[in-house]
């Protein structure tokens, strides 16, 4: 498995795309330093483009290499290899390029512009962390994807809804919910819907590390008692965890029983 | 008539004409605080010298100027109240009282004034404390240049650094107030000037007004309070060029209005608020050339506000700016400039060419449901939000900007 990470992670960062991600986030990183000024308003316009756009690149990346790769993946398993070490080191190897450009394209620019001394260096590194995640949870998801559709443009058709409806749809549904029960107590409600979907539960960890919190009112004092404990740390990462382990299950599970 | 008002004067002139001097310390004939005012007479001067004086219950009866040297302190050990004054005229300048008593039935004060007019109380240093300065139906009084410094921890075992109860034209100027639980008290007290005033890190309110009336505070600065200052059921308040900053946390606020009318609120800047003003229930007041930067809410309206006017002010960059509880709108937003507005302006007369919306939908959906505030920052949000813009469904029709301006008002 090691082998085929590592020729997956190598090929991955050879090609332009990483290249082209990795810049994108040093510029970003280096356009809100430097027009900012201000490391924890640098931290909140990061929350809003990293929440939107890791999981957009992760699941469109994952379902391409998965797709330009095929050829590669059968003649791989051709070879006397456990299917599930192709499957996950080409998983793995697409997460930890993608999370490294993530990583390396923001921190170097935060670093250079003295996070170290700076008191952000928590919810900055709370950022790469969800921010992670989120890379893991969604190119597994694509790759789940990938492997149940033999149709590249039916692939790209529901990686795409995937992310639409996570990132989007789901908190429509959730604010039509909010809104239609309105008389009954909303606490348990709201904190099991943020839960269940990684990116309202990476938003709300950062945005309750922040300053902004107190515009959470009531709400926010009941997240804050449970996100805040060491438990609902706990429980939160390990809820993001779930959603990385569970497709991975699946991406093994299909891939052995999956005729090529 | 004429004869009593003439030897009236001629009294106080007399008396001034045989005013002596009383000294008070360690080695003098009076030895005590309270020793010295009985040995004083009407408009004697009593100078305290440097040293610590364990007194309580000092009782002023007699128009004297007390002058502390050095500022000796007079420690009150917990007792009880320190010093009442219930005379007129009275003028204490240059003291530091420490160690006020706590009780739950008595509001124990450093200095009291009781039903006295002309009175001064100046470069004072008040720490340990229950309530500090406490006028009780008195008049034409000054509190001028002291230094309050509290302990207060919980709301209920706490007073107030500067109260005033039923008391009419005093002057409150240059005080310094910390850690009490509100800074400045003004309870039925009318025609009043609080002015240049530093109130900060109060467990209350910085400033707190009930049943005034034609009550001026200006260029004060209200820092990081439980709530910046609160002004309830008063009419005619005058509210200029204060500083609200860095009132912060789930319940707090810069400036709270609750049930006022015919106020004026011009030249103050709200700065690093949850909310900048929170408005209930009041009428006809005009806001003109504030600055609202930073805060969660500038502004959030609650019920029954009618004909109120928002002129030339700024808002730059408020999480919201606007909120706004119903669909009907009788207050005037006018020549503001919202650094959230998008709009263009063709023929450059710096006034945007299309109206701008101060309140998002999103706004409006908080104040309705206060859970789905969670989804603060959502990109679903900024989307609805963006539909609601272009055509509104929600929020009031008519509450617009119609003279948005380009730049930031200058004045």
């Amino acid at each position: 498995m090691l082998k085929i990470l590592k020729y997956s992670f190598y090929d991955l960062m050879r090609s332009r795309w990483s290249y082209v991600y990795f810049a994108f986030y040093l510029l970003l990183g280096i356009v809100l330093l430097f027009l900012n000024n201000d490391l924890s308003k640098a931290v909140i316009t990061l929350m809003n483009v990293i929440i939107v756009l890791v999981p957009l690149i992760g699941t469109i990346f994952g379902v391409m290499y998965y797709y330009n790769s095929k050829e590669f993946t059968e003649l791989l398993l051709a070879q006397p290899l456990k299917r599930s070490s192709i499957f996950l080191g080409q998983y793995l190897g697409v997460a930890i390029s993608l999370s490294m450009s993530l990583i390396l394209g923001l921190g170097l620019p935060f670093i250079f512009y003295g996070l170290f001394m700076s008191s952000a260096i928590w919810d900055f590194s709370l950022l790469l962390i969800t921010g992670t995640f989120l890379t893991f949870i969604f190119t597994a998801l694509a790759f789940n994807i990938a492997l149940s559709n033999e149709n590249k443009i039916k692939g790209f058709g529901y990686a795409i809804l995937l992310w639409l409806f996570l990132a989007i749809i789901y908190d429509g549904i959730f604010l039509m919910s909010l809104i239609m029960f309105e008389d009954y107590p909303l606490d348990k409600l709201s904190l099991i819907g943020t839960m269940l979907n990684p990116i309202d539960l990476s938003r709300t960890l950062i945005l309750l590390k922040l300053d902004i919190s107190a515009l959470l009112g009531y709400t926010g004092a009941v997240f804050k008692q449970f996100f805040g404990t060491n438990f609902g740390l706990v429980v939160s990462i390990g809820m993001l965890a779930v959603w990385v382990i569970l497709p991975v299950f699946r991406i093994v599970f299909k891939a052995k029983k999956k005729d090529f | 008539m004429k004869i009593k008002i003439v030897t009236f004067f001629a009294m106080i002139i007399v008396g001034f004409l045989q005013a002596q001097t009383v000294e008070v310390c360690k080695d003098c004939t009076y030895k005590t605080f309270s020793d010295g005012v009985k040995a004083a007479k009407d408009f004697d001067t009593l100078i305290i010298k440097k040293g610590t004086y364990k007194e309580y219950n000092i009782l002023v009866d007699k128009p004297l100027t007390i002058i502390g040297e050095n500022y000796p302190v007079i420690d009150g050990e917990l007792k009880g109240e320190i010093i009442t004054i219930v005379s007129d005229s009275v003028t204490v300048d240059g003291l530091f009282i420490i160690n006020v008593g706590t009780s739950y039935t008595e509001d124990y004060a450093a200095i009291r004034v009781k039903r006295s007019m002309y009175f001064v109380i100046q470069n004072v240093v008040l720490e340990k404390l229950f309530f500090g300065i406490y006028i009780e139906k008195s008049q034409y009084g000054k509190i001028f240049h002291n230094k309050i410094i509290g302990d207060a921890v919980e709301e209920y075992n706490s007073g107030n650094g500067i109260q005033l109860w039923y008391s009419k034209n005093v002057e409150i100027e240059h005080n310094f107030v910390q850690h009490v639980r509100d800074g400045i008290y003004l309870e039925f007290s009318d025609d009043c000037l609080i002015k240049n005033n530093v109130s900060t890190l109060n467990i209350r309110y910085g400033l707190h007004f009930m049943f005034s009336n034609d009550d001026v505070y200006q260029d004060n600065t209200f820092e990081n309070n439980g709530a910046g200052v609160a002004v309830m059921f008063s009419k005619r308040i005058k509210m200029y060029n204060n500083i609200f900053k860095e009132n912060w946390g789930t319940a707090s606020y810069g400036l709270l209005l609750k049930e006022i009318n015919d106020a004026e609120i011009t030249g103050n800047s709200f700065e690093d608020n949850t909310i900048g003003i929170n408005i209930e229930g009041s009428n006809r007041i005009n806001y003109k050339h504030n600055d609202f930067i930073n805060n969660g809410w500038a502004i959030k309206v609650k019920g029954a506000c009618y004909t109120n006017s928002f002129t030339e002010n700024n808002f730059l960059y408020n999480s919201f700016d606007i909120a706004y509880n119903s669909n009907v709108n009788d207050n005037v937003f006018d020549k503001n400039y919202w650094s959230n507005y998008t709009g263009y302006d063709l023929n450059k007369n710096g006034i945007g060419d299309i109206p701008y919306r101060p309140v998002k939908l999103f706004s409006y959906i908080v104040n309705r449901t206060p859970e789905t505030i969670i989804l603060l920052r959502s990109l679903f949000i900024d989307i609805i939000d963006f539909s609601e813009k272009v055509s509104p469904v929600f929020t009031p029709d008519n509450l617009l900007d119609n003279n948005p301006k380009m730049k930031r008002i200058e004045w």
